[in-house]
């Protein structure tokens, strides 16, 4: 399902609404994947405190929504664009794919919560979409 | 059987106290049609399903909406016999309506957004995670009688 020209303007409409809260956007999608999906915790078994306002949930939300903001400058050629993240998650991280599924529905469900007059259900598809290819575009190495 | 803690008790009574059925429920089943087109296909005698404007407005889609979620209220006045309490619904929607099972958990996914939109701040990440159960617990049930 590639990315439209609308899709793409669609993304970039909407991150330029809610990017400047991206950092709490990051570690409020992360705090809620944690907990409303406590597998997820497995990835983290290092951190001292998995809780929702730690500075490791913090920090780590931050990382993510740097991704994210890359993948947006990248949206024409999501999968070079994001080669360097996608051999980090392959080859160091190795996060099992079907999580990225998951962190996108929490990401889609906190701008929904911080910014529903924006998030309308065609912002919503396009940023499913755009979301989704990103998965691809990390898990590109995987194998 | 479901073990449902007080705190999922209590927060999933809350938020159906809260919502609207009739704003939640056509707001929730137009996203999916719009997020996931492809689920369209059950809605063939809708009449236009066009855009999203169209869906949005089609009055089917919004008295529809308001049926799903009124179902989703029966499950909550039966927390602990939801299975039973949809071993209709589940049978209709296998043998008559022909649903692919998959389509129940993109349903929720957009009644789940549109509930965090509605509550804001309120919809903390433990609330969700007991909204989201009951839902599992729901597009659990409704498959249950397929075979």
């Amino acid at each position: 399902m590639s990315l439209t020209d609308k899709d793409k303007a669609a993304v970039k409409a909407l991150w330029s609404r809610i990017s400047k809260s991206a950092d709490a956007i990051g570690a409020d999608a992360l705090s809620r994947m944690l907990v409303v999906y406590p597998q997820t915790k497995t990835y983290f078994s290092h951190w001292a405190d998995l809780s929702s306002g730690s500075a490791q949930v913090k920090g780590h939300g931050k990382t993510i929504m740097g991704g994210v903001a890359l993948a947006v400058a990248k949206i024409d050629d999501l999968t070079n664009g994001l080669l360097d993240l996608s051999e980090k998650h392959a080859f160091q991280i190795k996060v099992d794919p079907a999580n990225f599924k998951i962190l996108a529905h929490c990401l889609l469900l906190v701008i929904a919560n911080l910014f529903p007059a924006d998030f309308t259900p065609e912002a919503h598809v396009s940023m499913d979409k755009f979301l989704g290819n990103v998965a691809l575009g990390i898990s590109e190495r995987y194998r | 059987m479901v073990q449902w803690t007080d705190f999922e008790r209590a927060t999933i009574k809350a938020i159906f106290a809260k919502i609207d059925s009739a704003v939640v429920g056509p707001a929730a089943l137009s996203r999916c049609l719009v997020v996931y087109p492809w689920t369209q296909r059950y809605f063939g005698k809708f009449g236009n399903l066009f855009n999203a404007d169209a869906i949005r407005s089609n009055p089917n889609v919004i008295a529809h909406g308001k049926v799903v979620l009124d179902g989703l209220a029966r499950a909550v006045q039966n927390l602990d016999d939801i299975k039973a309490t949809y071993a209709e619904l589940s049978v209709l929607h296998s043998e008559k309506l022909q649903v692919d099972p998959d389509n129940f958990k993109l349903l929720a996914d957009c009644v789940s957004i549109v509930v965090a939109a509605q509550l804001g701040k309120d919809f903390t990440p433990e609330v969700q995670a007991a909204f989201q159960k009951f839902l599992a617990v729901a597009v659990s049930a409704l498959g249950k009688q397929y075979h």
